[in-house]
């Protein structure tokens, strides 16, 4: 069921590197993967499953919020990384409102028969993980601005009282403090929640990139 | 929470003294610890012997006087301000001055249990981690008042007890709950808002961020109820939104769906506990 046919539009941070399972593509497989930075695509309703690569957007930017029949084998997908660390194994498979079973069901087969977890998800910014993590980031980035404790105990509470496998400051830090913006800033205007309003320390590091 | 509190400091080699209003408690704690003892040998973990011998140094006692000559209280009676500062006033008058009160408060501020105890200037916020015997992590705030001295004391102390002391702040829920109540909150949010089911939610955040436990999981685990109360306690002190009770939370404990203890939370457990 790895049998797939991949578009390439642009770098992917999902399969940076495509081997095994997803090093040959070959045309008319019944699952058409397009990778990279997606953009329109046209319905293909004879495949089993269509699936577009997401970053910070919502599937509905590439169906509209009314997709139709002809498009109800078409899913979102990302594979969870921290900036640039390797991706997980875990992909987030959006579906959208009026998506067949079927294709559901052939999307998690190809993504499980390469080795991924698959966690199912609504159409929603920042799918789940992203949606539940950023705003713990910005506490965070605050906590430690505020005084409450130096990053080091607050990498160790996580570690040790939580059973986190790094800290939150830790893990910020090294996915990119202007990526957490990136991701913030596109979830604060489609949410309009101040949860996702970045963190100084992530303010910061953006201009400072823009600087250079 | 006392009880793995008591087994850390017997374990320590420190003469233990167990102080609860309800003997059962007591009674049914020591059963517990000898059972743990009793295993950590087995798995090597303590010497041969050393679990009768940490288990000598371990009295039960429902006399607060008891308490006069000790070195170190640490108080974990329920999570109220008032019953903890009538605690530390009453101990005050019985124990002698160099005794330094901790307490293990998750929530409450440390400056306000200490207020009026007539010796501020030594206690000290000592917040164990749940089972306190397995978890080494103990986050560690003084008061206002607190003097270095009595700090520098509980902390030397809690290390010499082989745990692992933190300092932070004394603010609402120190680090660890600052970061859990908020986060569990956006986790019944995002299910009341329909966009992952529990065990997609617990899938991602395992495999994805490498969390030892999924969200749902873990508050199945501390209980629905618990974690509304822990809500009540940093709602009105934070007005953070996120820290606010959400409404799914609160018809589940209505329902009755508390979590593990109760059979039935974000997970189905009847069946495994064979109902
Ligand atoms: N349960 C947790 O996960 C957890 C974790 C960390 C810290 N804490 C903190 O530990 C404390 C206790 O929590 P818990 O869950 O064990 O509560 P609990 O209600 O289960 O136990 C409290 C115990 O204190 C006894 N008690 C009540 N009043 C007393 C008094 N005046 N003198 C002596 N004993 C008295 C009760 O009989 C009971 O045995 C709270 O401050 C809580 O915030 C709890």
């Amino acid at each position: 069921m790895s049998d797939c046919e991949i578009v390439l539009h642009g770098e992917s941070r999902s399969f940076p590197v495509r081997d095994g399972a997803l090093a040959e593509s070959r045309a008319g497989a019944p699952v058409l993967l397009h990778l990279g930075q997606v953009g329109e695509v046209a319905p293909e309703p004879r495949r089993a499953a269509v699936l577009i690569e997401l970053d910070t957007e919502c599937l509905s930017v590439h169906l509209g919020d009314y997709p139709g029949a002809e498009r109800a084998n078409t899913l979102g997908f990302a594979r969870y990384r921290n900036g640039n660390d390797a991706p997980t194994n875990l992909v987030e498979l959006v579906r959208p409102d009026g998506a067949e079973p079927e294709a559901l069901a052939a999307a998690r087969a190809f993504f499980e028969s390469i080795g991924c977890q698959v966690a199912v998800c609504a159409d929603r910014p920042g799918r789940i993980v992203d949606r539940l993590v950023r705003p713990k980031y910005n506490d965070a980035l605050r906590f430690l601005d505020d005084g409450l404790a130096t990053a080091t105990a607050m990498d160790m509470t996580c570690r040790m009282g939580l059973g986190y496998p790094d800290g939150l400051i830790e893990r910020t830090e090294r996915g990119g403090l202007a990526r957490h913006h990136e991701i913030c800033a596109a979830l604060q205007e489609l949410t309009g929640n101040p949860a996702y309003a970045p963190a100084r320390r992530a303010v910061v590091a953006m201009q400072r990139k823009a600087r250079r | 929470m006392g009880a793995g509190i008591a087994r850390v400091i017997a374990r320590a080699g420190c003469e233990t003294i167990c102080h609860d209003v309800a003997p059962e408690g007591l009674a049914r704690a020591r059963a517990v610890t000898a059972k743990f003892f009793a295993s950590s040998v087995k798995r090597g973990r303590m010497a041969e012997g050393e679990d009768a011998a940490a288990l000598a140094r371990m009295t039960d006692t429902t006399d607060l006087a008891a308490l006069a000559e000790a070195d170190l209280v640490i108080e974990a009676v329920f999570e109220d301000l008032a019953a903890k500062q009538e605690l530390f006033g009453r101990l005050n008058t019985l124990c002698k001055p160099e005794t330094l009160f901790a307490s293990n408060t998750s929530t409450l501020s440390i400056t306000e249990i200490a207020s009026g105890c007539g010796r501020e200037d030594r206690v000290v916020g000592m917040h164990f981690c749940l089972p306190a015997e397995l978890m080494k992590l103990v986050e560690m705030s003084r008061g206002m008042n607190t003097a270095t001295a009595a700090f520098d004391a509980a902390w030397a102390w809690v290390k010499g007890a082989g745990q692992v002391p933190v300092e932070t702040q004394d603010r609402p829920g120190f680090i660890l709950n600052a970061v859990l109540v908020p986060f569990n909150n956006d986790v019944i949010r995002a299910i009341e808002a329909g966009v992952a089911e529990p065990a997609d939610i617990d899938l991602a955040v395992k495999a994805g961020l490498g969390y030892r436990m999924g969200p749902c999981e873990l508050i199945d685990l501390i209980g629905l109820d618990t974690q509304v109360r822990l809500c009540e306690a940093f709602y009105p002190v934070t007005l953070n939104p996120r820290a606010a009770a959400p409404p799914l939370l609160r018809r589940m404990v209505a329902a009755g769906h508390l979590g593990r203890k109760a059979g039935r939370g974000f997970y189905d457990y009847r069946e495994e506990a064979g109902a």
